[in-house]
């Protein structure tokens, strides 16, 4: 095991070093950001070629790259446009992200596995068909289109809800954003729970429990449901990095400063520090997450065993 | 990738750097294990392929019935739109904007004036050929550099695994933000390089599972024996056995890359007029919603009926390819 | 984050305080609660908010908050008034001698004085300190000096600017500019305090100004809190206990938080709630004129749109667009047609001319055709207008521009929108001569002046000239108007070359554009000022 997480720990070193240079160009490709400095006018040639200077901006992409993950290894993930280190941004925008990301992965554990449970020990029946077609809608409406209607039927219409998220982003107020964020994973968190149980539910070890006499209760819950979450959990587990990723659509629809805001206020900028910056540290949340899945599989499932 | 579930990772993919841990990947293996040769092993009676076992399953599920039936009607308007629409998506008069119903014009106009019924008729065009060209794209690049890590090994699997993990690691629709936003061509393609540029990783990982399990069989290493070449090994006898899993995973995909449109759209990278697309009219209608909610609710009831056809589709199809549920 | 949370407990206990001064103060009756705070909408400020620095309305909200400087622009009328000036006094029009008034102090207790101005506008010029409204104070001496166009600079400090005692200094100019001290009410000509040099990183962080609100805590990207200043010098006192600007990425956000009561004021009303806004709103929305112009501008670095006959193509153009419907139907008469090139703010007296444009600005869709038929056709046979897609509601309108083209010139393909998806990227391809056909050009104005809306726009390679157009006759025209010290035959040559600009076509004038704003119960006395920004310290909180 402690080698297996060595040799994946080593693994994560050209990843990470791929993925911040493929975002560092394709940052860089977008091209000259200076120009969007000045409002409406031509920036005096001068200044513009100090501000180029001061960000870097004159020299060529692979030392640009070379100083950025030089500065990175000593914290320094430099400064945005408008004068702020992008250490101070992420300070505020990953814990705002970070909840949101909780209230997703509630939603999805509790509601997801639930109705997952529910479909597939009645798999065929009028409630999983209801409950598959219901999933397969929420998978084909865009997000932004759910997200907008329930903002204006809850926080307008009805006055259920703050139809934005304050700054302070507590997380009474991302309930409603976490459940739009949370609603297409939970579609196939439901879907992968009620195949898991369908399919567990033949298998030789669940008739043997239920040859012995076990009560239904407990076959479900002990034997048929510790069994088929596996999965399903390792796949929560990635989807964490997912939902981190920037919930770019749900964060702008409810004004929520995280992440998300951060990144598309950046690409609009084109502030290559601020985006590759937030990237790189996703990346590396993304690389970690799947390294804990994947443990977690081995821990779940004794038949798996890393060498 | 936040919150798009079209995104073709999260729809499909094997997040685990290595693991597989997703619904796709994990249905995909589900695929993988029945040693399906092209002999049709062990059955009695005439010899029948997986292929043929699954299609007389198909043609028995009202469901492939019903979502292949859209998927024609859709494909047929989309290279015909003028049989069911008469007038032109790009015909606008400011005077009727937000109008409702009226004769002649069913679903009323949008804000600029435009008729809505013509535009989702001719979106479906736009809409589709996005989807199924990235879907090509997609499982072409996918397949052939997950077969190629799978069948080769060694090094060659080591650097395109991670190379998988790279482009993995990208969120999606950042990537669709940075790149496409310095964009100015309005045609389809920029959009569908994008997509196959950054979904293909899911693809390759299952094609190069895929590729591992079959090379195992007796069949293939009998084929090795005799000297067949590499380029023969993969292309007559593993890639048709390997190649279930990816349709499948392929399938749902199409669906999420015609939503992950219409999210580029309303975040103002996707599509550009003069094209004619369901996510250009969602975006564009989404803000008046409170006055004209028939703008809004026509082009994303086309799209999620399609999507919705899409994914029902590739449901079908796994449930017919995997004898396990059976 | 620990320090956050820090901040956020501090800002959490000054509110307290606050709300327990209103509680209060509230005993004593009367419904306007003057210790009562607003919050408002807020975009985040692109650069740090230094006032050199600070090119955008979000940040020169901020701005006009936090300090007064010599100038002040009327609120209603636009004109420039003293406020920290005593006297401004020239006899060439070139060489100004200013008197600033006594008494007047930073929130942090240092005095205002002439150098407070003179090593602020010497911060602001220099090259080394990067500041993006630095030519600004190129009419002043030296400043070649101190920022030249390329290479180092070879001074620090503008030798046209002289500190003559505590409360007077002198301005030279290199060319006679009679309006200059009208311009001086410019967010860029703001006193700095002797702090802003000694600890610059302190001072942006929670910046220290003169004016009737202090900065009581910065959330960059997210949140600034403004307190009212109690021992605020001016006359204009704050009548309110303070405001909140709360950053939202989507105006339609904003507007939807105001409605549901989590948001006092929205300073602008996105388009597709226009329709909605008298429903919602009632009485408490407000539309007034602001000085912002809309145009199209074109390439004339592209042979295409700039040999002989052009003109009239792009007259042509200017006559296909239906301004009455689209201002109508899209912008709900928050825009009003234009019909000459600067804006209704300025008055008569400033400069405006209702109908300047003639013609060239009825929407005639005969006459369109006519008119790109004789000037030889569109180039290519087809146009694309470009803009930028990320602010604003551009797409729509120029969606709309492009129906009614095509409309009028019985062509569905004649004209196309063409997004580009950032502003930066709209903004380097102008400045890399990329454009080949019109463009979005929203021209606000820095002040009330009609030099404002023609010189930097249309003047050869001035700062905001985007299509490099280029008129001998026009740039003598502003020459001379610069140079002539009579304010009334000044504006009288301003608008011959307005008649320059007009007879070319040199843009395509589309709309004037007006300032919107809808507030919640609470407030009362809410005004826009002629650049849109809501004049803040006038709101009563009830």
């Amino acid at each position: 095991m402690g080698r297996y997480v060595v040799r994946r720990l080593l693994q994560m070193i050209p990843v990470f070093i791929g993925a911040t240079l493929l975002i560092f160009l394709m940052v860089h490709v977008m091209g000259d950001p200076v120009a969007g400095l000045c409002g409406e006018r031509r920036c005096d040639p001068a200044t513009a070629a100090r501000l180029r200077q001061e960000f870097g901006l004159d020299q060529p992409v692979w030392q640009q790259y070379l100083t950025y993950m030089g500065n990175i290894v000593t914290g320094d993930f430099g400064t945005a446009f408008n004068g702020q280190e992008v250490t101070e941004l992420m300070s505020t925008a990953f814990p705002v992200t970070i909840r949101l990301t909780l209230v997703a992965i509630c939603f999805e554990i509790v509601i997801g596995i639930t109705l997952g449970v529910l479909t597939g020990l009645r798999r065929g029946r009028p409630v999983d068909t209801s409950v598959l077609l219901v999933t397969l809608v929420v998978i084909s409406v865009p997000t932004f289109v759910t997200g907008l209607l329930l903002q204006l039927l809850l926080g307008v219409k009805w006055g259920l809800i703050r139809p934005s998220v304050s700054s302070a982003a507590p997380f009474g107020e991302l309930l409603v954003p976490g459940l739009v964020l949370a609603s297409v994973s939970l579609a196939y968190v439901t879907r992968l729970t009620r195949t898991s149980i369908a399919e567990n539910r033949r298998s030789d070890y669940v008739r043997t429990a239920v040859a012995k006499g076990l009560p239904r209760r407990r076959v479900v819950v002990r034997h048929l449901l510790r069994n088929s979450l596996i999965p399903v959990v390792t796949f929560i587990g990635a989807d964490i990095g997912f939902l981190m990723g920037g919930a770019i659509v749900t964060e702008r629809i409810f004004n929520i400063h995280g992440v998300g805001y951060q990144l598309f206020q950046g690409i609009l900028r084109q502030n290559t520090q601020t985006v590759v910056g937030f990237v790189t540290v996703l990346v590396l949340v993304f690389l970690l997450c799947n390294l804990v899945v994947d443990l977690l599989y081995a821990v779940l499932d004794p038949r798996i065993r890393y060498a | 990738m936040p919150d798009q579930h079209y995104e073709p990772e999260r729809a499909l993919a094997g997040a685990g750097l290595g693991g597989t841990t997703e619904l796709g990947v994990d249905e995909a293996e589900v695929l993988q294990r029945p040693p399906a040769g092209p002999d049709g092993t062990g059955e009695q009676g005439p010899p029948r392929s997986l292929w043929s076992d699954a299609w007389r399953d198909l043609r028995r599920n009202p469901v492939f019935i019903v979502s292949a039936l859209i998927i024609c009607f859709l494909i047929v308007i989309s290279l015909w739109p003028s049989l069911i629409a008469s007038g032109s998506p790009l015909k606008c008069d400011l005077s009727k904007a937000q109008e409702g119903s009226q004769p002649g014009h069913p679903f009323g106009f949008n804000g600029q004036g435009c008729d809505v019924y013509t535009r989702t008729v001719y979106g479906a065009r736009t809409s589709v050929a996005v989807g199924v060209l990235a879907t090509l794209g997609v499982a072409v690049l996918g397949s052939v550099l997950g077969a190629l890590a799978g069948f080769f090994g060694g090094v060659w699997d080591s650097v395109l695994s991670r190379v998988t993990d790279v482009f993995f690691a990208i969120p999606v629709v950042l990537g669709g933000l940075v790149l496409l936003s310095v964009i100015t061509s309005n045609t389809v393609w920029p959009v569908i390089g994008f997509i196959v540029l950054l979904g293909w990783p899911p693809i390759s990982r299952i094609a190069r599972g895929a590729v591992i399990t079959v090379k195992q069989n007796d069949y293939v290493q009998a084929a090795r024996a005799l000297g067949a070449s590499n380029t023969r090994l993969l292309l007559r006898h593993i890639a048709p056995n390997a190649i279930a899993p990816v349709i499948v995973v392929a399938t749902i995909a199409l669906g999420t890359y015609i939503a992950l449109e219409a999210t580029l759209s309303y975040l103002g990278v996707g599509l550009k007029p003069p094209s004619v697309s369901w996510g250009i009219d969602i975006s564009a209608a989404s803000p008046y919603v409170r006055n004209a909610p028939h703008a809004l609710l026509w082009p994303s009831g086309a799209l999620a009926v399609t999507v919705l056809a899409f994914i029902m589709l590739g449901d079908a199809v796994r449930d017919a390819l995997d004898p396990k549920l059976r | 984050m620990r320090g956050g949370t820090h901040a956020r407990w501090v800002v959490g206990a000054v509110a307290v305080a606050l709300a327990a001064t209103a509680c209060g103060s509230e005993s004593s009756g009367g419904s306007a609660d003057a210790g009562a705070v607003l919050s408002a909408s807020w975009g985040d400020p692109q650069n740090p908010l230094e006032p050199a620095n600070t090119n955008e309305v979000q940040g020169g909200k901020v701005l006009d908050m936090i300090f007064r400087g010599l100038k002040r622009y009327d609120p209603e009328t636009g004109a420039a008034e003293n406020m920290l000036a005593e006297s401004i006094e020239t006899s060439d029009s070139q060489n100004f001698t200013i008197k600033i008034k006594d008494g007047w102090t930073f929130s942090n207790g240092e005095k205002v004085t002439a150098r407070s101005f003179v090593d602020a506008w010497n911060y602001g010029a220099s090259l080394k300190n990067n500041q993006r409204n630095a030519y600004f104070f190129g009419y002043i001496e030296g400043y070649d000096k101190v920022h030249p166009d390329s290479g180092e600079q070879t001074a620090d400090k503008l030798s046209g600017l002289k500190v003559v005692d505590e409360l007077t200094f002198t301005v030279k100019l290199t060319q006679k500019f009679s309006t200059f001290p009208d311009t001086l009410g410019y967010n860029a000509y703001a006193p700095l305090p002797r702090a802003f040099f000694e600890d610059h990183d302190a001072w942006v962080a929670k910046p220290v100004g003169n004016g009737p609100y202090l900065v009581d805590s910065y959330t960059k990207g997210s949140q600034i809190s403004l307190r009212r200043w109690e021992e605020y010098p001016g006359d204009d006192k704050a009548q309110n206990g303070g405001v909140d600007l709360k950053v939202y990425t989507d105006n339609n956000t904003a507007y939807t938080d105001l409605l549901a009561g989590n948001l006092d004021l929205v300073d602008d009303v996105p388009a597709a709630q226009l329709k909605n806004v008298k429903k919602d709103l009632g009485d408490r929305y407000l539309n007034t004129p602001a000085g912002i112009l809309q145009t199209l501008a074109f390439p004339y670095y592209d042979k295409a749109w700039n040999k002989p006959g052009m003109e009239k193509v792009r007259t042509g153009l200017s006559r296909a667009i239906d301004r009455k419907q689209i201002t109508e139907t899209i912008f709900h008469k928050t825009r009003t047609p234009a019909t000459d090139w600067t804006s209704p703010v300025l008055g008569k007296d400033g400069g405006f001319r209702d109908g300047l444009c003639g013609d060239a600005c009825e929407y005639d869709p005969e006459a369109a055709k006519k008119l790109i038929k004789e000037g030889g056709g569109l180039p290519g046979g087809r146009v694309t207008i470009t803009f930028n897609a990320d602010t604003g509601s551009h797409k729509d309108w120029v969606e709309a521009v492009c129906n009614s083209i095509n409309n009028a010139l019985d062509n569905e393909r004649a004209c196309t929108a063409g997004p580009v998806g950032t502003f930066a990227d709209f903004r380097s391809r102008i400045t890399q001569r990329k454009m080949s056909g019109p463009f979005r050009a929203g021209w606000q104005m820095d002040y009330p002046l009609i030099q404002n809306f023609l010189q930097p726009l249309y003047y050869t390679n001035a700062s905001s000239n985007d299509g490099k157009w280029s008129n001998e006759k026009f740039d003598d025209l502003v020459d001379r108007a610069n140079r002539e010290s009579d304010p009334a035959k000044a504006v009288e040559l301003f608008q011959q070359a307005e008649e320059v600009v007009r007879d070319n076509m040199a843009a395509i004038p589309l709309w004037y554009q007006n300032g919107s704003a809808g507030w919640s119960e609470r407030l009362s006395g809410v005004k826009l000022n002629p650049f849109s920004v809501p004049v803040y310290h006038e709101i009563k909180v009830s």
